[in-house]
């Protein structure tokens, strides 16, 4: 029974305040080595500072924590920064990937602690043993790689090897699966059991129900800043923890009908990336229609993306064409927009947002241009617009002048895509739409997006998440190193199916 | 406006112990002088805050400063052309330099630093060149066209202080600036650009292009500004005319509220930043300081400003994180 496991860290009535906020109130929790710890609740719930307080990057107001020495008594410590809770055995591997890009996968990994001999690094014992923390998380990198080059994927396996590497007794996981495909999100489901059994605490935040309920030993959930719910294995049901997340029942989408008679909106044809000279991609995207692009990370979908959106330029003359409204599109991303093409990139933080400027300017950025008369902002319209648009986004809080930095993922993902749903475009291509972002506010985009579709719009997305693809997509294109390894309609879609193909399966129905 | 209020206060400042300590800081010809100065070097600093708004940088305004600067009497004396020909020659020559800097920088994607830097030497010696390395100036002649710089408005009851004609076009482009990047698409693209270029190109912000626009203006106003230069003071000489006027400029720009980082700019702090660097230098030789001094003061000031500056960011950068850290 895990409640016999012993306790490495105890949290009594732990609270923090933010300039008189109550961002966190009053939590008790146990955390035992060899057991899985899952922490869910929206955004804006105290995920992160329940996280930060554990691992040492803020301290608490209120309460106590309670750290096991190593005769297993709890001892009451206090954590003021990292190092004290590296010192504690206490590991936390970031949402955000905080890789330096310039160094080498072995160098990020001991970064700060570079095993040295004679006063110079050792770097052949570095990469060895870096080599063993890497296949702990299954990526088969030469350590000599530099980090920046690295997919992001690859780049959070990396991060995890690395806390790996610091022998922690409590493993701390930010949303770890994020950005992963669902093989590597299952391979480190898989580590993170492997850690259990060594005795390792693992704590993490999910928004991946699906994650928590087939690993973690027990559930806390948090609704603005409270403990509402501890559950242990067994004794928990996803419909049960919803509930407490939300403190309400969440609707279940239906799947729209599908609109396969109308006419094509985009039509893709032999297109090739510049990295991916060998497999043409061509597909058709018709009025109304929402087209999932599935496939594990790599697979070519971004390329695919960003190519129509003319972000990077298609490989050479011979690059393929893509047509919108029977008229090619050609150019930079910037005349593409023009036509009504709109692109909701990956990685929000570098490509979508302006993070120390306000959500008015954030949210207001792409109709400015449609809406200025010679040129001149027009700034009445531009606050009615921001206005209307947080309210159509559920943006929360409703701030136009908040710095889009300030607020949680799912709200900073709902103002970039607000930014596009405020022109109306013809193409709505989205990277990831809801990748870091909260049920409630999944739930808000999917609607937004079926919406504009509805309206006749050509939609595109690409999603790691097989349960986004299937509950989205009118229609599955499944991606397999560069080349459309298969289609399938929704209505024939399954997770099976579409791994089949993902993983280099034929089609075999 | 908010971004503008420390350089205003250095300003004022700096402005009060001149005023007790400099004995003849507060006369009407020494106010004249100086608004005259401060104004021509606002034309430079408001060009290189529009490079910098985009996280760019410009090393070539001395240079730009100085190739106009000589070539206008050079074309005008030594060439016989008309003031009608030379200034849009020269104004066209300077718009070309700042064309080849933003095509370079933009589309072979060389770094601004390194482009505008070459530039710097690249001028100076066209221009040492042209002239034979010597001094250029209108003897004599050319003062229908020289008063663009050198007239001077009365006010109605004010006997010693006249307004110097430089500030007209200082004034006119800060407001046109500041309109610009306030109220037009294309300077909230601007500003878009210099805080997340990434961002603004996903967004369909024609980045490229701003770019390159902008250090066609930072280029262009560096060479107006070198002509009313030569106009004032009437003959230069190529081997040492402009020389650090573009770290005047750029000083100017960062101690008006220019981050370096790109994104972020204010007209009007622009202006204080440019007055003050001039009442900086005025003050330290009237209070009888070695002006040897001068660029220790001057550098002193301006760490001292960026470090203040920098420091009040944190502050509120930590402030807003308490704020908003209920994630």
């Amino acid at each position: 029974m895990p409640s016999e496991q012993p306790v490495f860290l105890r949290v009594r009535g732990v609270g923090r305040r933010y300039a008189g906020v109550t961002a966190l109130a009053d939590i008790d929790v146990d955390v035992r080595g060899g057991e899985v710890l899952a922490i869910v609740g929206e955004n804006g719930a105290g995920k992160s500072t329940l996280l930060k307080i554990l691992s040492g990057v803020v301290q608490p107001s209120d309460g106590d924590l309670q750290v096991a020495d190593a005769s297993g008594a709890l001892q009451s410590v206090v954590l003021d920064g990292v190092r004290d809770a590296t010192k504690a055995g206490i590991a936390l591997v970031h949402q955000e990937l905080n890789l330096a890009e310039n160094l080498d996968v072995a160098g990020s990994i001991y970064l700060g602690r570079e095993p040295s001999r004679l006063g110079l690094l050792d770097l052949a014992a570095m990469r060895r043993d870096a080599r063993k923390w890497l296949a702990r998380v299954g990526l088969d990198i030469d350590p000599g790689t530099l980090c920046g080059t690295l997919p992001i994927a690859q780049r959070q396996l990396v991060e995890i090897a690395k806390a790996l590497s610091c022998e922690a007794r409590i493993l701390i996981l930010d949303e770890p699966t994020s950005s992963l495909s669902a093989r590597e999100a299952d391979r480190l489901l898989e580590i993170m059991a492997e850690l259990r059994g060594r005795g390792v605490a693992v704590v993490f935040v999910s928004h991946h129900l699906d994650e928590v309920m087939r690993i973690a030993d027990r559930v806390v959930v948090l609704r603005d800043g409270h403990k509402t719910g501890e559950l242990a294995r067994g004794a928990y049901d996803r419909a049960t923890v919803e509930r407490l997340m939300v403190g309400r029942d969440l609707a279940r989408v239906e799947r729209r009908a599908s609109r396969a008679d109308s006419r094509v909106r985009l039509k893709v044809e032999g297109l090739l990336s510049a990295h991916r000279k060998k497999s043409p991609v061509s597909f058709e995207v018709r009025a109304g229609e929402i087209v999932g692009l599935a496939g594990l990370v790599g697979a070519g979908r971004t390329e695919v993306l960003e190519a129509i959106a003319g972000i990077t330029h298609a490989g050479g003359r011979d690059g393929g064409r893509v047509m919108l409204d029977g008229t090619e599109l050609v150019g930079a991303s910037f005349e593409r927009v023009r036509r009504g093409v709109a692109i909701v990139p990956e990685d929000r933080a570098r490509n979508g947002l302006f993070l120390e400027d306000p959500v008015s300017m954030n949210m207001s950025l792409a109709w400015l241009d449609r809406s200025s008369r010679a040129r001149l902002v027009d700034g009445r319209g531009e606050r009615s617009l921001v206005g209307s648009m947080i309210a159509r986004m559920q943006l929360r809080p409703a701030q136009p002048a908040r710095r889009v930095q300030t607020l949680s993922g799912g709200n900073q993902q709902k103002a970039v895509i607000g930014r596009w749903l405020a022109v109306d475009p013809a193409v709505l291509l989205l990277d990831e739409p809801t990748r870091g972002v909260d049920v409630g506010a999944r739930a808000e985009i999917h609607a937004e997006v079926r919406r504009l579709a509805d309206a006749g719009s050509a939609v595109v997305f690409a999603s790691s998440e097989l349960e986004e693809v299937l509950l989205l997509a009118d229609r599955i294109i499944v991606m397999h190193e560069g080349a459309i390894a298969g289609e399938l309609a929704a209505h024939e879609a399954s997770e099976v199916a579409i791994m089949h193909l993902a993983t280099g399966g034929t089609h075999a129905s | 406006m908010k971004k503008a209020l420390g350089i205003i206060g250095i300003f004022t400042a700096i402005f009060i112990v001149a005023s007790v300590f400099g004995e003849n800081f507060l006369t009407g010809i020494n106010l004249m002088q100086l608004t005259q100065r401060a104004s021509l070097y606002s034309i430079l600093a408001l060009g290189a805050s529009l490079v910098i708004v985009t996280g760019g940088i410009d090393l070539s305004i001395g240079s730009v400063v100085c190739l106009s600067g000589i070539m206008t009497p050079w074309l005008l004396v030594e060439k016989e052309w008309t003031p009608m020909q030379v200034i849009p020659t020269v104004l066209a020559v300077s718009a070309f330099i700042g064309l080849c800097h933003g095509l370079l920088i933009t589309k072979l994607r060389l770094q601004p630093f390194l482009v505008t830097l070459c530039g710097l030497l690249l001028y100076r010696g066209l221009a040492r060149w042209l002239t034979g390395d010597q001094s250029q100036g209108f003897q004599g002649e050319f003062e229908g066209v020289r008063s663009i710089a050198l007239a001077k408005f009365a006010i109605p009851g004010i006997e010693n202080y006249r307004i110097p004609s430089t500030v007209i076009p200082a004034i006119v482009l800060a407001v046109a600036i500041g309109l610009f990047l306030s109220r037009t698409v294309w300077g909230r693209w601007l500003l878009a650009t210099g805080r997340n270029e990434s961002a603004a190109r996903y967004s369909g912000v024609p980045t490229a292009r701003l770019v390159t626009l902008s250090y066609v203006a930072c280029s262009l106003l560096a060479g107006f500004g070198g002509m009313l230069f030569i106009f004032d003071i009437g003959s230069a000489q190529p081997s040492d005319f402009g020389n650090f006027y573009e770290l005047y400029a750029i000083a100017a720009a960062v101690l008006g509220g220019c981050s370096l980082r790109g994104g972020e700019a204010s007209v009007i702090g622009v202006l204080f930043g440019a007055a003050t660097l001039q009442v900086l230098r005025n003050t330290i030789t009237l209070v009888g300081l070695s002006s040897q001094l001068e660029f220790a003061v001057i550098g002193t000031v301006l760490l001292v400003g960026v470090a203040a500056d920098e420091l009040i960011r944190r502050f509120s950068a930590r402030r807003l994180e308490r704020l908003g850290a209920r994630t």
